[in-house]
């Protein structure tokens, strides 16, 4: 039996029937309320959310190393009382002074 | 001048269009009645890319008239892959559910149609790819039609007409046979005509790979052809 042959009348018989384009009855309405019955993908949102996210906070982390190391090279040059780190840091320890004062 | 149908039915051809209107959708009717309350626009009136644009900003409705231009090639395209009605459904339905969360990236530069049948056919092709262990060895069920066709053909090939339906079982044996990118390519190739650049458009391939899948996939038909006959005959 010739291979090619049966191929090419195999392909001719393809050829000879296509496919129907019959659309069931209402398929478009299934859709439509698929499409608005949808369920809000709650993991999506926050992804997007962060993801949008990401960026600002990527400029105020590099605003604020920025910051720090201009601060912190002025810092060498002058150290003064009113030294913002050196307020944070009173402020952030307060507690634990007050409590050292306490016993 | 507006031509209302429903008051004047001038001939045959008129008094049946006036009384198809009720049948007709509402967006439709006005269109032919040309009655329509100011500040809403029918779905049907507008562009295929006002109703893009509608159904990008949320209006789900204005997808509707979309979904029904271009369902027959969507359907078409999906039994080209899926044996099965129900199967066809769920091509279908992806490819939909798939377009409406993606026709935000439509731009507009081809026809919607071209960006649409891209789509139908790679969800086809991901449905070969899941389906890929299913695939049964169906050469051992052989119906009596087919044998028949087959040793008509193996005595006087010009006797087993392409036409004949057991033919197509035949060539539907073979194809669920192939690998999904070999099942893939012929029919794009072979059976809708494509050429290798339209196909590389629509599978996302690179041309080179589309020319040496249609190679091996072609090869690969043979082998098949082989196997069905070699079985047979042998």
């Amino acid at each position: 039996m010739n291979l090619e042959d049966l191929q090419k009348k195999l392909l001719a018989a393809a050829r000879a029937h296509p496919p129907e384009d019959r659309v069931p009855y209402a398929f478009e309405k299934r859709i439509l309320a698929r499409l608005t019955a949808q369920p809000v993908d709650g993991s999506a949102l926050w992804a997007r959310a962060l993801w949008r996210a990401a960026i600002p906070c990527v400029a105020v982390t590099l605003l604020m190393a920025t910051l720090s190391l201009t601060m912190v090279s002025t810092e060498t040059a002058t150290v003064t009382d009113d030294d913002v780190s050196q307020q944070f840091e009173l402020a952030l320890l307060a507690p634990a002074n007050q409590l050292e004062e306490l016993q | 001048m507006v031509w209302d149908a429903r008051r004047a039915p001038r001939n045959r051809e008129m008094a049946l269009t006036a009384m198809s209107i009720p049948l007709l959708s509402e967006a439709t009717a006005f269109a032919v009645v040309g009655e329509q309350p100011s500040g809403i626009v029918p779905p049907m009136e507008r562009t295929e890319a006002e109703l893009i644009a509608a159904a990008v900003s949320g209006d789900t409705a204005s997808f509707e008239p979309l979904i029904q231009k271009y369902s027959p090639r969507v359907f078409a395209t999906a039994r080209r892959y899926a044996r099965l009605e129900r199967e066809v459904e769920d091509i279908a339905q992806e490819v939909w559910i798939k377009a409406f969360q993606k026709l935000g990236s439509f731009r507009g530069d081809a026809p919607f149609e071209h960006w649409l049948m891209r789509m139908a056919v790679r969800t086809c092709y991901d449905f070969l790819r899941s389906h890929q262990r299913n695939r049964e060895s169906a050469f051992s069920e052989i119906s009596e039609p087919e044998d028949d066709w087959l040793e008509r053909f193996a005595t006087a090939p010009e006797s087993a007409s392409e036409h004949a339906d057991a033919a197509k079982q035949l060539i539907s044996r073979v194809l669920e046979e192939m690998s999904p990118a070999g099942r893939l390519i012929i029919t794009l190739l072979e059976l809708e005509d494509r050429s290798v650049k339209e196909i590389s458009e629509l599978t996302g391939w690179s041309v080179p790979l589309v020319k040496v899948r249609a190679f091996r996939a072609r090869g690969e038909m043979r082998k098949i052809l082989a196997r069905l006959t070699r079985d047979k005959y042998l």
